[in-house]
């Protein structure tokens, strides 16, 4: 009889999180100690002469340095891109356009473990997930929208789609390749040229789909991927012949971009945070609606603008759920984002990982219950255990604001009106997650709920048919689908 | 310790299981890489979960004294490997296996209540119980009325199997779903239930006798059951998967979920049997590979 003292129940996880190391090989990356910017289908050296490190940081060491883009290599790129514009890529029959993109695809298939491991190194990110979602995910829109490129005459019946031009692409470090792909893939459908610009601290998988573009033989200016961190994406917005803004990132630098633009006529969409709402009904399948959870807030380690990261349960099974939910918890395993058996990786960036820990201590301040598993972490590199904090109202900072880690907040509600308004109380609008068993409960929900994706008895589930994008200050435009070829054309 | 009083819940209420949850939740065990150590301990522990089964008509006296001996020897030219957990036959064939295995320390369970269809009297049922467990069976492997199940007629299937626990005196029962003909995991999740509040020691997927039998998402839904209930009443119950675990990956798979599900007190041949007829010998492959670094064929394991 499994009794601990005090007659109280438990389990024991401990051995759960215990595997032999189980490594992927990092054999399969193919790293340069230096990297060039891309422009016109060459790797050219910056004409700011500067270079930064990128870094591992699950181990803090360094893998490679990267090109510092300024406003003259920007400059660079945008003539660049300008240039295959008109000479090139905007007469170019959409079948032609096709291929390529087609090509793309194939290749990012083809060496798949390669960019895994890249990923991986870079980011932080567990190798099962960049393994098993991202790079396929990745392929999946190259593929998807080379569908598209030669079917435009039907994707807006009685009118006639026109390209924009050159497209300024700014993308964030939780998905480094799949927004990369997000955002050149209906670019490039839609007879666009781009130029791109990775995160600082994730260049790497970038710079390595640049290889493939000029392995892929796609004409020079098609495509140009610049480094460089805050001032390059600044450079890039304000550069006065570009055509349309893409930005996925913050709500704050969103603003900025917002503003930078205004009276400019550069079209743009953004992608910003999220506060998502999760709720579990007293009729959820509730041991899968645990799994909804766990998926929802510490996959990629929390780092995913469309987390669920308040969330809501039902006051008459919230006891359950919360044992549930904890005893889930016990056989997460944190660690070594290259061992093939790590569920959650390391943060991201030292910066991050502060911000995870600033918002961890207003909880406490504010009086929330913090609870974190009994999982190990490694004592090198920046790893933060699964956090849950209950007794938590709306109004606490942390249901407000944004983490970007993995810390759920978790209140409970009675009635589904009330759980409603208060999933709507809050100014952004990405995403949310229903656990009902009940369908004609889906549906109320569903319509209410202001959010620009919202799961039912799933969460986190992504595929290049659907678009994604959000209300408020989540942002504006989608990406995915057909919805996602409107941002790119003229019609 | 005293006994916590056990309030049993109305079965008509319908269970809440989502399937795509379910079956995506199952196939992420899958993804535990498991290597080295833990791969060796597992191997090891898988044989020493197995209840060696055969249930043939045309069982005989030899053919179950070969098995038992096969039981107890797997493969003697590998030093200090486990035996099986029991030998599972048919009652006429108990006392036969029971004499074999003297000495070993494996269990003989014996199938029961008109297996495998289920279908006659309480009479039959409890007279095919007794004479197992006289004959000496340390575990009683029964079948739930699928039919009276599906009529909704829960009370009878609940009395049912309190009746046959009450004959088993000193043996452990496991009760024996057959999910495949319950079909969906709502219905497992009821009928698990209705087992372990009437008494049962072991909940088992299948009888082998249908298809499909085991499958990691059907046993996720039981074992989760056996949480709910440890929780409820702080009692124990063991899980038994039979059929379709034929390749140690799998086995390994399904110890991975067990160990995720309800931690290391169910991780031992108390709490948790493998159904399988054909599994050991893969498991002896897997360790001779591990030892010598290469597969040898199947001819070099015997059969019983």
């Amino acid at each position: 009889m499994a009794k601990a003292k005090n007659n109280t129940l438990t389990l024991k996880f401990d051995t759960a999180r215990v595997y032999a190391p189980a490594p992927e090989s990092k054999s399969a990356a193919k790293i340069l100690p230096q990297y060039d910017l891309f422009i016109n289908g060459k790797f050219e050296k910056p004409i700011s002469k500067k270079y930064f490190n990128t870094i591992n940081p699950a181990t803090e060491e360094k893998l490679s340095m990267v090109a510092d883009a300024n406003a003259a290599d920007v400059n660079k790129a945008v003539k660049a891109a300008r240039n295959a514009y008109d000479k090139t890529w905007k007469n170019m029959p959409g079948k032609e356009r096709a291929k390529y993109i087609y090509r793309i695809a194939r290749m990012i298939q083809e060496r798949a473990r390669e960019f895994a491991v890249i990923e991986t190194l870079d980011g932080g990110k567990p190798i099962r997930e960049s393994r098993d979602f991202d790079v396929p995910t990745a392929a999946n829109h190259f593929f998807y929208y080379a569908g598209w490129a030669d079917k435009l005459e039907y994707a807006f019946p009685n009118r006639t789609a026109q390209s924009l031009g050159v497209a300024a692409q700014i993308i964030p470090w939780n998905f480094p390749l799949l927004m990369a792909a997000w955002k050149i893939a209906p670019a490039l459908a839609t007879g666009n040229t781009v130029v791109l610009k990775p995160a600082e601290t994730t260049p790497l998988t970038a710079l390595k789909l640049a290889e493939i573009i000029q392995e892929a033989d796609l004409p020079p200016g098609v495509v140009n991927i610049i480094t460089g961190a805050g001032a390059t994406g600044a450079a890039m917005v304000n550069h006065a012949d570009i055509n349309k803004i893409a930005f996925t990132g913050s709500t704050a630098v969103g603003k900025i971009i917002q503003k930078a633009i205004a009276g400019t006529g550069k079209r743009a969409t953004l992608e910003l945070g999220g506060k998502a709402a999760n709720i579990i009904f007293d009729d959820a399948p509730l041991d899968q609606a645990v799994e909804g959870i766990v998926n929802g807030i510490f996959f990629n380690q929390g780092h995913v603008c469309c987390a669920g990261s308040r969330l809501y349960v039902q006051e008459s099974v919230y006891k359950e759920v919360l044992r549930k939910l904890k005893d889930r918890l016990e056989t997460l395993i944190v660690g070594d984002p290259l061992d093939k058996n790590t569920d959650i990786g390391a943060i991201n960036s030292k910066e991050q990982l502060a911000n995870i820990h600033k918002y961890i201590k207003i909880g406490v301040a504010e009086g929330a219950e913090m609870y974190q598993s009994n999982a190990a972490i490694p004592t090198k590199g920046f790893f933060c255990k699964p956090t849950l904090f209950t007794n938590v109202a709306q109004s606490n900072r942390i249901a407000q604001e944004e983490i970007f880690g993995p810390v759920l907040s978790i209140q409970t509600f009675r009635t589904d009106d009330e759980v409603i308004e208060k999933a709507n109380n809050t100014p952004f609008g990405l995403s949310a997650g229903v656990w009902t068993d009940k369908g004609s409960k889906i549906f109320n929900l569903t319509t209410k709920l202001r959010a620009g994706v919202v799961w039912a008895n799933t969460y986190n589930q992504f595929d290049p048919t659907s678009p994604f994008g959000g209300y408020k200050e989540s942002g504006y435009g989608r990406e995915g689908g057909l919805h996602g070829l409107y941002p790119y054309v003229e019609l | 310790m005293a006994e916590k009083k056990i309030s049993i819940p109305s079965f008509s209420l319908p269970p809440r299981i989502d399937q795509v949850g379910v079956e995506e939740r199952a196939s992420r065990f899958t993804k535990r890489s498991i290597k080295k150590e833990t791969k060796l301990n597992g191997l090891f522990l898988t044989l020493n979960m197995i209840d060696l089964t055969t249930l043939e008509g045309k069982d005989t006296v030899g053919k179950v004294r070969q098995l038992c001996y096969k039981a107890a020897h797997l493969h003697d030219t590998y030093p200090g490997l486990p035996h099986v957990a029991a030998v599972c036959v048919y009652p006429s064939m108990v006392a036969t296996a029971k004499k074999a295995v003297e000495g070993t320390g494996i269990k003989i369970a014996s199938v029961a209540t008109a297996f495998p269809s289920g279908q006659s009297s309480r009479n039959v049922k409890i007279a095919d119980t007794k004479f197992a467990v006289q004959q000496g069976a340390d575990e009683i492997d029964m079948v739930i009325s699928r039919g009276k199940f599906l009529e909704g007629e829960y009370n009878f299937v609940f009395d049912e199997i309190a009746a046959v626990k009450e004959v088993c005196g000193e043996a452990r029962l496991k009760v024996i779903l057959e999910t495949g003909e319950l079909v969906t995991y709502d219905k497992v999740r009821r009928a698990s239930d209705i087992a372990m509040y009437a008494g049962a020691d072991f909940i088992k997927t299948s009888t082998g006798k249908v298809t499909p039998a085991a499958t990691m998402p059907v046993t996720l839904v039981m074992l989760e059951a056996i949480r709910d209930f440890y929780y409820k009443t702080g009692k124990m119950i063991g899980m038994k998967p039979a059929g379709g675990i034929s390749k140690s990956k799998l086995a390994l798979h399904y110890l991975v979920m067990l160990n995720e599900t309800l931690g290391s007190d169910w991780m031992n041949n108390q709490w948790f049997r493998f159904g399988a007829s054909s599994l050991a010998n893969d498991v002896l492959m897997q360790l001779e590979k591990e030892r010598t670094g290469v597969y040898q064929g199947k001819d070099y394991f015997s059969i019983d």
